[in-house]
């Protein structure tokens, strides 16, 4: 099995006497982009600083691509690209030397940056912007442009803090749509921290949640989902008496039922068959209109997991 | 790591003719102050400007005012501006990124120090100079360069040292006036000294001439740069300019 691209363990890090990060274990895949999911003040962003080496844990080891960050934070970031909490663009140079800045930075030779920074900017819509000074930009461009930055040097880690934040819904999207295209092109890592669940349910192969720098879960969405309760059916009709509702709670596929107004919502013990409850039903009089399967979105097991927090 | 500093210094001249009032402002009053100091002075005070220590005056004062406000910009200006960070998360090292701010200032105030100096010497010659050319006496054309070129080492490494505390450029740049008020106070430290230490120090200055106290500012200043720049370079660290 391929070395993960990350490898948290036990990390521990206090700033006088709160604790950041506590006692966080974890392992990011190669290859994947990976969501790393919080509310505000969790340690999302304290995680990536460690992460980079900008700050030493209080407690604990933490790797990037093999290499250790305490030790060898240079090297990680030599083969890493970060946006974090702002853009940190040059906002009274243009769009093209700030591309050209980071190039010259991880030293690209002559002929392929000027080439790369065509190339980036061409990708993010921005090439006939280019000699705009960035200072009057939307914050979508800036993100846009701040993210081509990231990606000057060709790194195999990408560690993105909250990418979509501050953004209105169509830039929002539109950055999610060019942030899926660029983990598919790049193949890169991709570490990203947020707090908008549809996004990371859209962009990401594998999640973690993390509350008051502490791991509740990490996995696979779906994997997250089916742990809020398992699945769920809705039915729609008329005719539930509770005759039959006493019926149905008696059943091994039931774990719970909830009636209101010609709906039911069942709670099934696993992934259990729907064909033996509609049969009772109908053999019970039960007039029925539509029987789903209901999904239970990240976001209500995010929620699942921060109240079980509390 | 040289390629590093010039990597830094060749973002900090992109980024810094705009820097006050944009590009016109700048240059209107760098040319103003330049021309103050190398046009108007020299005209002023005759063939004394070349032979007198006047130009080591200048050549202290000019990258005195200089450094002050560019390097309050380039360490404080980067918190401010947000863009201190995703440097910090590049390959640049610490040392890198801290030489390179200082190299440009310093090249900064020293060059144009030097074009005020050359100035100066072309205004007394074309005004005052009667068809004989005029040049600096050695000390001077030796120690006016090597005494701008360390006051501005100085400054902009006090810049670095006070920029890490500061929180906004304005905050730096109001610290570091504070050492141009401290350091305008110096010459009243004459009505407050003892007549015998006056008169023992001019006596020291007419033993050993103009050169003998350019090299003695030469070397405190020398030792002053080391010193300061060392404190720089252990307190510009990732860690500590992410947590101040």
């Amino acid at each position: 099995m391929a070395d993960p691209a990350i490898r948290l363990e036990g990390v521990t890090r206090d700033f006088g006497a709160v604790r950041a990060v506590d006692d966080l274990s974890l392992e990011v895949p190669a290859g994947i982009v990976f969501g790393f999911l919080g509310p505000n003040g969790s340690g999302k962003t304290t995680t990536i600083r460690l992460l980079l080496g900008l700050l030493e844990p209080t407690k604990g080891r933490a790797q990037v691509m093999g290499l250790d960050c305490v030790r060898q934070s240079e090297e990680i970031r030599t083969k890493s690209g970060a946006l974090l909490e702002h853009t940190g663009l040059y906002e009274r140079m243009t769009a093209h030397d700030n591309l050209e800045y980071y190039a010259r930075i991880w030293q690209l030779p002559d002929s392929d940056r000027k080439a790369r920074v065509r190339e980036l900017l061409t990708d993010a819509g921005l090439w006939d912007r280019r000699k705009d000074i960035v200072q009057g930009w939307s914050r979508g461009m800036k993100q846009k442009l701040a993210i081509a930055r990231v990606l000057i040097h060709r790194p195999s880690m990408i560690f993105l803090d909250e990418p979509t934040a501050g953004l209105d819904p169509v830039a929002a999207a539109e950055l999610r749509e060019h942030l899926a295209e660029l983990a598919t092109r790049e193949g890169a890592t991709i570490f990203l921290t947020t707090h908008n669940l549809s996004e990371a349910e859209r962009l990401c192969s594998q999640v973690a949640v993390i509350r008051k720098g502490k791991l509740l879960a990490a996995g696979k969405p779906e994997t997250l989902r089916a742990g809020d309760g398992g699945a769920k059916a809705e039915v729609i009709g008329t005719g539930f008496s509770d005759v039959l509702l006493d019926a149905m709670r008696a059943r091994p596929e039931v774990a719970s039922i909830q009636a209101s107004d010609g709906r039911l919502l069942i709670d099934l013990n696993g992934e259990a068959s729907l064909a033996p409850l509609v049969s009772l039903m109908v053999k019970a009089g039960a007039d029925i209109e539509e029987v789903c399967r209901v999904r239970a979105s990240l976001e209500e097991a995010f929620m699942t997991l921060m109240e079980e927090g509390e | 790591m040289m390629r590093d500093v010039l990597t830094v210094m060749w973002k900090e001249w992109r980024d810094m003719p705009i820097l006050r009032g944009g590009l016109k402002g700048g240059i209107v009053g760098q040319v103003i102050f330049i021309g103050i100091l190398g046009v108007f002075l020299p005209y002023t005070t005759g063939r004394e400007f070349v032979t007198s220590g006047m130009t080591v005056f200048i050549a202290a004062w000019g990258p005195f005012v200089m450094t002050m406000s560019l390097s309050a910009d380039a360490f404080a200006g980067e918190r401010e501006r947000h863009t201190l960070e995703s440097l910090l998360a590049s390959r640049l090292s610490d040392r890198a990124i801290m030489f390179g701010k200082i190299g440009t200032i310093v090249c900064y105030a020293w060059g144009l120090t030097i074009l005020m100096l050359l100035l100066g010497l072309a205004t007394v010659n074309i005004v005052h100079g009667h068809g004989k050319l005029l040049m600096y006496p050695t000390a001077i054309a030796i120690g006016s360069p090597l005494i701008a070129l360390l006051i501005s080492t100085l400054l902009s490494s006090l810049g670095v040292i006070v920029s890490l505390k500061a929180a906004t450029v304005r905050q730096a740049a109001q610290t570091l006036s504070l050492i141009f008020v401290l350091v305008i106070l110096v010459p009243m430290l004459g009505m407050v000294l003892p007549k015998a230490w006056i008169a023992r120090l001019w006596n020291w200055v007419g033993r050993v001439g103009l050169s003998g106290v350019i090299a003695t500012v030469v070397g405190v200043l020398f030792i002053l740069d080391v010193v300061v720049l060392a404190i720089a370079a252990a307190k510009f660290k990732r860690s500590r300019l992410i947590l101040e």
